[in-house]
Formats: structure tokens, sequence, C-alpha cells
């Protein structure tokens, strides 16, 4: 086709001075070059006697909604300047859209208005919502305590099959990750370490250095990042779904305190396996440091590890088993909260588990210093 | 059947979330036996109604009676001993994902009952067999059709004998045979349990087919603007508004509605 018959196409004359006659001719579809409502405005706003606007889609081969859009545009501008619009000339079908379209005027105070609110206001807000979040979340703490003391008496109700799934999921199945992870910091630690020390000659301390940053902290702390991210996010996003599916109101109905069933299981599962994991980053930190430590400072393998063993003391090792034990708690804790606050919808249950890694990481960092001020206050 | 029983009394019973008001000044009896229907427009505040008797949300203003005994005013540990005498069916099932369907029916069993557990994989059985879903013990509820979830959720609710069973919108998302099939269901089981049943529903056909006592409640004026056995309002209630939803808004008497 040489003409190419289908482009939209719009030309306007007028029929008497104050009657323009719009025709439409091609096909209207969406993808193609539609014409501009802006260009018909521009000659509407040139003509001040203009009272009518009438249609001619002799021409027109196809439409749908591209046509429609131009037409409504086109007739807000119209009813603005009391201009009429005539419909007769156009389509059936078109006429029948339009008016449905305009069978129901907009609602006015149905579309939501960002309303400006003063600073004052904003700051005011935030405030509230701040303590309004701190104490549904000492709220959730003292819950959760209760339920924990219900367990120790022994009339906690989980399931047992429950607890266990969430170890294997926590515990087991994060070796891998916290492998990798614990490794490279261990790696990590013996690099910058032995660049300083290889300057006095004292490349064997960085056995030391590496033992007790790992076993002391570091292995608590990337274990505990790694199950934040791991595991706090999927209790978050589990206990969230539960919630948009009204499968927690639906253990409340029955009288089953969600706090029992479904948050103490995973805290006991957190707090039994963290100190596991812990214990294994520890280890996978100190192979990290011997890599180093033989392949790149040519210590001896025994020598580092008599090192090891002999600078540190058993004290540490017991720090960072609290530390793990806390932060377990801790994950747990955040996960299941922001699972529990979750809205009713897709993207609440999104916000819930970013929130719970969040509220997770930074809970992990601020108690690691409440515990580090702690054991140099009792001189350990 | 003692008919004339009052089971549930809602006496002025004001929703609200926050400051705003759903639903103001509802007053209405249940009685035994019933299969009492919520209903009205989208929007109006059913499904809150709901989670105020089944203890899912507290009052803002007036009482809920179970008897004589005013259920929000009890301490939450004998509300909740209350709470296991309902059965709740929930809009979307709300069947726990993590278990199976066996798992969800005997939970509640299993909490409650000194049964064996011999004796709860009988009962277990015995529900799933009277929704029509023996053999799917071992299913998970997502490997289920929407209509079996329904269902299945119906047999929890059903796991403790309840007394009272409560409906969130049965028949949302069912094609018209199942939804049918699940009223016959409804009835078939007020009928031989002699239980109690509240439906919150908007759909025409289940409301005429089980209904017999009913509350209307409007988004507009935020209260209840009709109450009785559905089959009377629709003869008897000059309300535009109940008219217009009884009658899917087809009604031709006089009230404005052209060709």
């Amino acid at each position: 086709m040489v003409n190419t018959p289908e482009k939209p196409e719009l030309h306007w004359n007028r029929k008497e001075h104050d009657n323009l006659i719009l025709r439409l001719a091609g096909m209207w579809r969406i993808g193609k070059a539609i014409p501009s409502s802006e260009q018909v405005k521009k000659e509407i706003e040139g003509s001040s006697d203009l009272r009518r606007i009438s249609f001619d889609t002799e021409r027109l081969l196809a439409w749908d909604s591209s046509l429609l859009t131009f037409l409504v545009q086109l007739e807000k501008e119209c009813r603005d300047r009391a201009i009429e619009t005539d419909r007769e000339g156009l389509p059936e079908g078109v006429q029948r859209l339009l008016n449905l379209a305009t069978a129901v005027p907009a609602k006015k105070d149905a579309r939501r208005t960002s309303a400006k609110e003063s600073l004052l206001r904003r700051v005011g807000r935030q405030v509230l919502d701040f303590g309004h979040g701190s104490m549904e979340m000492l709220a959730f703490i003292g819950e959760a305590f209760l339920a924990l003391l219900k367990l120790m008496s022994g009339r906690a109700r989980f399931r047992r099959s429950d607890l266990f799934l969430f170890m294997q999921q926590s515990g087991a199945q994060a070796l891998p990750i916290v492998s990798l992870i614990s490794v490279l910091v261990g790696l990590i630690l013996a690099f910058i370490g032995a660049v300083q020390l290889a300057l006095f000659g004292a490349q064997i301390y960085v056995a030391s250095l590496v033992g007790i940053s790992m076993i002391r902290v570091m292995g608590a702390v990337m274990a505990g990042v790694i199950m934040a991210g791991r595991t706090g996010a999927a209790f978050a996003a589990q206990l969230g779904t539960m919630t948009v599916n009204e499968e927690i109101d639906a253990l409340t109905t029955l009288g089953i305190s969600p706090m029992e069933f479904l948050v103490l299981p995973r805290m006991l599962a957190l707090f039994f396996m963290m100190p596991l994991l812990c214990i294994y980053a520890d280890l996978m930190g100190v192979l990290g440091g011997l890599i180093v430590g033989v392949y790149m400072l040519d210590l001896n393998f025994w020598e580092y590890v008599n090192q090891t063993r002999a600078t540190v003391a058993l004290s540490n090792f017991w720090i960072g088993l609290t530390h793990a034990a806390v932060f377990g708690i801790l994950i747990a804790l955040s996960g299941c909260l922001r699972g529990m606050q979750c809205g009713r919808s897709a993207s609440a249950v999104g916000l819930a588990a970013t929130s719970a890694v969040v509220t997770g990481i930074v809970s992990i960092v601020v108690a690691t210093a409440i515990i580090t001020v702690i054991c140099d206050i009792l001189g350990v | 059947m003692n008919d004339s029983q009052p089971v549930i009394e809602v006496r002025d019973l004001t929703m609200a979330y926050g400051s705003f008001v759903l639903q103001r000044d509802l007053n209405f009896i249940v009685k035994r036996g019933d299969v009492f229907i919520i209903m009205g427009g989208s929007g109006c505040g059913k499904s809150t109604l709901l989670r105020h008797l089944i203890g899912l949300k507290a009052p803002a203003r007036g009482k809920v009676l179970y008897g004589d005994v005013s259920f929000w005013e009890l301490d939450p540990t004998e509300r909740k001993r209350m709470m296991r005498g309902f059965g709740v069916m929930y809009q979307s099932g709300a069947l726990w994902s993590s278990m199976t369907l066996a798992e969800n029916i005997s939970l509640p069993l299993e909490e409650y009952t000194t049964l064996s557990s011999r004796q709860i994989d009988e009962i277990t059985a015995l529900k799933l067999a009277l929704v029509g879903l023996a053999g799917f013990e071992d299913y998970y509820p997502a490997e289920i059709s929407g209509g079996m979830r329904k269902r299945a959720a119906l047999a929890r609710a059903m796991a403790l004998d309840p007394d009272i069973l409560f409906f969130d919108e049965p028949s949302a998302g069912l094609d018209p045979i199942s939804a049918r099939r699940l009223d016959e269901l409804i009835l078939e089981l007020r009928d031989s349990l002699g239980a109690t049943i509240i439906v919150v529903t908007h759909e025409l056909a289940s409301i005429f087919a089980i209904g017999n006592n009913s509350v209307f409640l409007d988004a507009d004026s935020k209260t209840m603007i009709a109450s009785g056995d559905p089959h009377r309002l629709l003869t008897d209630c000059e309300h535009p508004t109940v008219q217009n939803f009884l009658t899917r808004g087809q009604d031709m008497r006089g009230n404005g509605a052209e060709s």
C-alpha cells in the first residue's frame, strides 16, 4: 500500500463561522500515531465565536480506546468553553461508550488528595507513630515473655513437629551460607591484620587476632546477620501471609494463642540453633585465618593452631555463645513481630519482611554494643 | 426445638475503626435454629459485624449477648472458652496452609479434647466425609480447588461440633452449582446438628434459599434499615435500598427507575 490508508488522520474545516467539523479518517488504534487533541484545542482557542463541533467519521476505518480518550479530552475542553459537541456523526459504539463514561459524574471527594500537612503536624504524627510502634513492640515482647513462662510451666501449646522443622530450616539448612561468609570474614580479618603485623615481624599474632575476634563477637554477629536476612525475613513473610489469609484469626477464634502456637516454636528454634551456628561460624572463621596464615604468611599449621589455643580464653567462647543466644531471640522476635503487624495485602507482606530484616540487624548491632559494655564493666 | 429462645442478642452496637464509625445502633436477635443472614452492599461492615460476634474485634459501644452473658464484658480467658463453642468459616477458607487437611481438622480436637489419636483420626475422616472430601486427608490446602478448600474449611469449623456456626461469604468465588451444594450442606447441618447459623453474604440466591431471619446493613445511613425473614422483606419492606438490593435493582415499583 502506497498511501498507508491505515494512518489515523484528523482534518477540520468550518461549515459556518460557528460550527467546526472534525474529519476523522484511518485506523484510530492504540500504538498508532494518534493526532493530539492539543491541535484542535489550539484551533478552538483561536476562534472565540465557535459554538459547536460536529464529527465526520465516514472514512474512519477502525477505532478503540485511543479515539475515546481523544474525544473525552476534547469534550472536556469544549465544556469548559461552553461549546456544544454533536455526537451524531460518531459511530454508534463510540456514542454509547461515551455516554457510559460520562453517565456517572466523577465523585468529587473520592479522589485521594494528598493534603499538604504542615511540618509541625508531620513531626507530631511521626512522634505519635513512633510512640505507638514502641508500645506495640513492648506489648509483643511482654506477650512473648508470658508465653515463655507458660512454656516453662509446661502449659504452652504448640506442635513439636513445627519446632523441629524450624530448627532444621534455620539450623542445618543455613550451614552452607554460614560456612562461606565465615571463612571469608576469617580470611579478610587475617589479611588486614597480616599487613600491619608483618611490619613488626609479628605474623604469628594473626592467629590471636582472628581467633579472638571471630570467637568473641564476629562469629556470632555474622551468623546473626545471615539469620536475620534468611530466617527473620522468612518468619515475617510466613506470619504475614497467614495474617492476610485470616489463618491467624482462625487460630484466635479457636482459642489457640498465636503467640504460643506460632511465635514460641520459632523463637525456641532460633534460640537453640543460633549458638550451634555460632560455634560452627567460629570454626570456619578460624579456618579462614589459618588459610591466610599457612599459605600467605608461611606459618606452620600447628604453630597457628597452638597460638590460637594459647590466646583465646574460654571466656571469649562463652561470650560469643551468649551473643548468639541473644541474637537468636531478637531475630525471631523481630521477624514474628513484623509478621503479626502485617497489613492485609501482598505488598504489606513484602514490607513486613523488609522491616523484619532491618529491625533484626539493628537490634543485633545494638545488643552487641550493650553486651560489650557489660563485659567491659564485668571485666571479662 | 424451642424456636423462641434467643441465642445471640445485639444491643445498641456501634462499630468503629478509630474515629471512623462503620455502623451504629445495631439491635437484633438471633434465635436457636435460625439461619441468620447479615446482608448489605459491599463495604457496609458485614464482615466487621461478624468479627464483633466471634470475638476478634471489640465494639466501640453496645453489647453482644450470648444467652444472657455479655460477651465483651467477660474476662479474656472466659471469652476464649466461649469462643470454642463457635465454628467459623472465613471468607478465604483460612485453612492453615502449612498443614494437611487432616491436621487442620484435628488441631482443634487435639487442643480441646482428650481423645486418643485414633479416635481423632476417625472423627477427622468423618468430618471430611460429611463435606464430600473423604480421602483428601493428606492434601495440603494449596493442592485442592477453591470449592474444596471452602468445604474443608467448613469441616474444620465443625470439628468441635459447635452450637453456633459463622460463615463469612461462603459462596464467594464458587460456581453456582458448588454454591448451591454448600447452601444445602449448611441447611443439612442446621437440621441435623440443631446448630444456629449466621451467614454473611450478598448472594441473593443463597439469601432466599437458606435464610429465615436477617439484618440489612446500609452503608449510607450507617445503621441497619431492615430485619426479619428475607422473603418477607422482599414482599413487605418498603425501603427502596432494601428493595433494590433484593431485586438486583430491577424493582419497578415507582422509585424513579426508568425503562
